[in-house]
């Protein structure tokens, strides 16, 4: 499809009902703690309460003699011998020699109801001897912090560097020492941005059953049902064919869910306890504590600008740490940070550093709203240093198709300069503001992800289809992959039910995961409706007595391409599947593939905010969130999935940071101390879709899940900066560092 | 420990169960019950995603315990709909593609509800703080406060 055809389609770009939509207002969708099994127990898991300790010993005597505890597990329990990131998993799962933070999972206990699994987990005695720990990524990578795993640097570390960097990263092109010195302004910055979560409404919940024999099967709310197959018996030493999960709805993952906790612990007390199942939901405070927040960062940017507005250099050296094990997103994050702009000359430097804190998960676009934050900001306070507009100096530098990338690999079709001509045309943009009101702008980037993907579509009898997809629906994909499947087959949007399947029923899938669910499985089920067309045809001809070749697809049947190939009236879907038994059996589909032509996202948000001088609180006045979709399928998801990013981005840059006391706890681990934005904390979220057709997708679809949580960060720091003059570079910026910054500042 | 008789009615059946006297209504309901449609987002009382009406007053279930409900009227997310037809909340939520993910959602049209039959015609303001209990991740919720809006302007309509 040409960049600019725009096709007129019957049902993609509407708006129907989605179909899992009276199942989740009535209360009957079933998410993962609400299912149970016959025979069940329930299981609780001990965990460290400190940062970093030697586990001396575990003593789970107390909690067997109780009536009705039925097991108890430890590392013990698990195989030794792995390696790499299977090693970090199953550390992770269940501690082995040391607890690396507070939280850290050390036993887990089977019983017959949860609050006898809660007494019984209490009953383990577990003697620790505490050790020095590490918390700030800038302590952490100090060259006498304490050493959280020796040997864990992979080969890219250069020798002599301190002992928790476990990766570096070093790359860029042209020459930015001749850049700067081209350049009319040139400033260095440095920011830092603390650890979030998800925040996913939903506690992570499992009912895993194993048996002796090695075989299980698995009740979980996951991104992904092939990730904990394949993690989970990674872990337990098993055949990942002999576990067979089945996804739950899912409430909520922002990548939080990409990943395992406890599920191998459910597993290995099912297992211990005869095979009963065993069903373990997390508390909050377990959710906050022990699954995966975001890194946080410490990050030094310079850049050189021209008083033109064009940028002749730019630098970036990040820290990140990702908690006790490699994995903090700092390449992504540096991928990401200049990726808006065209550059000739530009470096990266990269750490990515150990500390006691939980394993970190993805998070929507992960690490690219921290790099933004920095690059962003500092774009920001030079053009109002060189008097430059904002959004122009963006559209002078904006990249384009063809475009090498800042990190390399050059652009396909893209719509930054659209989303930027979008953003300068909404009517918010000229809305007075009053005193110490301000507007920030910043723009923001995800590659999006394309990833093993396998779609199986079948014809029913009557002429109806469903399709099986394997990646779980957490914000309206079964809606967008029926419209794009009925819209292929010329069939209604009510035509088609969309399945969300076990991982017996299809070929390995990835998650939900890099904004692909609408991209991957919807082009997938494309080509699979594609596939059945063909059959269709195929039996239309035989029954004609003509070749296949000269029978055609229109608005849901077959019918002769052209006049040569006889007079035949059309022969409906319905009619071809109605006797499908008689003409060669079941028609259907498939699609196994990584599919090829993913396309990028850009956003620009623009942010209005009311800054009280008295008590430093940030209000947000409103909020325009512009990005471009490719071809929105369903535009209501899209706009809410704009919606749902800026939220997040909005509570990372006001209020949420993971905050430790000095002996390494974590201090907020509810929703009362770790706040996320309530209703009342925001406005109406404007939103523009801006559509650049993605010509690697059938209908032009880019991911569109992640971007939108990357530009609040510094949209909102310059809106700060426009309001009061004053420059946050430490996130969060709640009412208490603004109203010292404006102390500072007198 | 021993365990305790609770007689209660549940979207206008009568029901009993046995309870722990350490259980909170939320898992009585849930798990005792089969009621799952009310969900636990924190136990703590800050997510409101067990919210439910006892005695017609807007509780969160997790703060309450499942021997408190005896004697007493437990209204849920499962009796909202009125048979097969939705509760006009329940209709403009879906419409409005009010719910991502969906787990707030019985939260939050319990809440809902609950403030349309004090205040038929709220402001946004008016929601957004009534609602302000009740956590939501996915939506920003934008689409949250039309529906709710919308819904309101229906019912006026049907009750005028
Ligand atoms: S579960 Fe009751 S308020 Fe969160
Ligand atoms: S829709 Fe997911 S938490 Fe509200």
């Amino acid at each position: 499809m040409a960049k600019d055809e725009f096709r007129e389609f019957k049902l993609v770009g509407t708006r129907p009902d989605r179909p899992d939509g009276l199942d989740k207002v009535t209360g009957r969708a079933r998410y993962g703690a609400d299912i149970s099994a016959p025979g069940m127990l329930w299981g609780a898991v001990v965990r460290s309460p400190h940062a970093h300790a030697r586990i001396v010993s575990i003593d789970p005597s107390k909690a067997l003699a109780l009536d009705g505890v039925k097991a108890v597990v430890t590392r013990a329990d698990f195989p030794e011998g792995l390696t790499g990131e299977d090693w970090n998993l199953q550390e992770n799962t269940i501690a082995g020699e040391r607890a690396l933070y507070d939280g850290h999972a050390v036993a887990a206990v089977a019983a017959t109801s949860k609050l006898l699994a809660e007494e019984a987990a209490r009953l383990i005695a577990v003697e620790y001897e505490v050790l020095p720990h590490v918390i700030d990524v800038d302590d952490a990578i100090k060259p006498d912090a304490p050493v959280i795993r020796a040997g864990a640097a992979d080969a890219s570390v250069p020798e002599g560097m301190p002992p928790n960097v476990v990766r570096y990263m070093d790359f860029g092109r042209g020459d930015v020492e001749a850049g700067f010195a081209e350049a009319d302004l040139v400033m260095e910055r440095s920011y830092k941005t603390e650890a979030t979560h998800q925040g996913y409404i939903e506690p992570h919940a499992c009912l895993g059953q194993l048996g002796a024999d090695g075989k299980g099967e698995m009740w979980v709310c996951t991104q992904g049902q092939w990730y904990i197959r394949k993690m989970c018996t990674a872990v337990l030493g098993l055949d990942a064919s002999q576990l067979r999960v089945t996804p739950s709805e899912i409430g909520g993952g922002f990548g939080g869910k990409t990943t395992i906790f406890m599920e191998p612990l459910s597993l290995a007390l099912s297992r211990k306890a005869g095979g009963k199942p065993v069903k373990i939901v997390m508390s909050r405070s377990e959710v906050l504590r022990a699954t995966g927040p975001t890194a946080s960062a410490s990050m030094d940017v310079k850049i050189g600008l021209k008083k033109d507005g064009t940028i002749t250099a730019a630098r970036a050296e990040f820290r990140m740490q990702g908690g006790a094990f490699p994995g903090a997103p700092v390449d992504m994050a540096l991928y990401c940070c200049f990726a808006p702009y065209n550059l000739t000359n530009v470096a990266h430097v990269g750490y990515d550093v150990l500390a006691n804190r939980p394993k970190c998960a993805a998070y929507r676009a992960p690490g690219s709203p921290m790099g933004a934050f920095a690059v962003e900001s500092l774009l920001d306070e030079m053009c109002r240093a060189l008097k430059i507009d904002p959004l122009q100096m963006r559209l002078k530098n904006a990249v384009k198709e063809g475009d090498k990338s800042s990190y390399g690999p050059r652009f396909g079709s893209i719509g930054l300069i659209e989303t930027l001509e979008a953003t300068q045309a909404h009517p918010n943009l000229s809305i007075k503001l009053g005193p110490n009101q301000g507007r920030g702008i910043a723009a923001g980037y995800w590659f999006n992800h394309n990833g093993e993907t396998s779609v199986s579509l079948a014809i029913s009898e009557d002429g109806t289809a469903q399709v099986s997809v394997g990646t779980p629906d957490i914000g309206g994909s079964r809606a967008s992959i029926a419209l794009m499947t009925a819209e292929t087959l010329g069939i209604g949007y009510e035509d088609v039910r969309v399945n969300v399947v076990e991982t017996g029923a299809l070929g390995v899938n990835e998650p939900t995961h890099g904004s692909r669910a609408t991209f991957a499985s919807g082009k997938a089920a494309v080509i699979a409706a594609g596939h059945a067309i063909k059959e269709m045809c195929r039996r239309a001809a035989t029954e004609w007595g003509i070749e296949p070749e000269a029978v055609e697809w229109v608005n849901g049947a077959a019918q002769p391409a052209g006049p040569n190939a006889g007079k035949h009236p059309p022969m409906t879907i319905a009619e071809i599947a109605g006797k499908m038994g008689q003409t060669g059996g079941p028609i259907s589909g498939h699609h196994e593939s990584v599919p090829e032509g993913v396309g990028a996202s850009f956003g620009c948000h623009v942010v209005d905010v009311e800054v009280d001088p008295e008590t430093g609180r940030t209000t947000i006045l409103r909020y325009l969130v512009v990005q471009d979709a490719g071809r929105a399928i369903h535009p209501a998801y899209v706009e809410g999935q704009y919606q749902g990013g800026a939220a997040q981005g909005i509570g990372w840059a006001l209020n949420e940071a993971y905050i430790y006391d000095d002996k390494g706890r974590l201090a907020n681990p509810v929703f009362l101390d770790y706040r996320i934005p309530v209703a009342s904390d925001l406005p109406m979220i404007d939103t523009v879709i801006v559509e650049v057709p993605n010509p690697g997708h059938p209908y032009g679809v880019r991911g569109v899940g992640e971007t939108g949580i990357t530009p609040p960060l510094p949209a909102i720091a310059n809106a700060i900066e426009d309001a009061v003059g004053v420059r946050m570079a430490h996130l969060p910026m709640s009412p208490a560092t603004v109203l010292a910054a404006l102390k500072a500042r007198g | 420990m021993s365990k305790i008789h609770v007689t209660t009615v549940v979207n206008g059946d009568a029901v009993e169960f046995l309870a722990d006297p350490r259980e909170t209504l939320l898992d009585c309901l849930r798990d005792r019950l089969g009621l799952t449609g009310s969900k636990e987002g924190c136990g703590t009382g800050d997510c409101g995603a067990c919210s439910v009406r006892l005695d017609g007053t807007l509780v969160c279930s997790c703060l309450v315990l499942g021997v408190e409900a005896e004697g007493k009227q437990i209204e849920t997310i499962e009796g909202m709909a009125d048979g097969a037809t939705l509760h006009p909340l329940q209709r403009k939520f879906i419409e409005h593609a009010a719910l991502q993910c969906g787990f707030c959602t019985p939260g939050i049209l319990v809440a809902a509800k609950a403030l349309l039959e004090r205040n038929p015609d709220p402001t946004e303001e008016e929601v957004r703080f009534w609602l302000a209990g009740n956590l939501c991740r996915c939506t920003g919720y934008d689409k949250i406060i039309r529906a709710v809006l919308d819904a309101a302007a229906e019912m006026r309509q049907e009750a005028a």
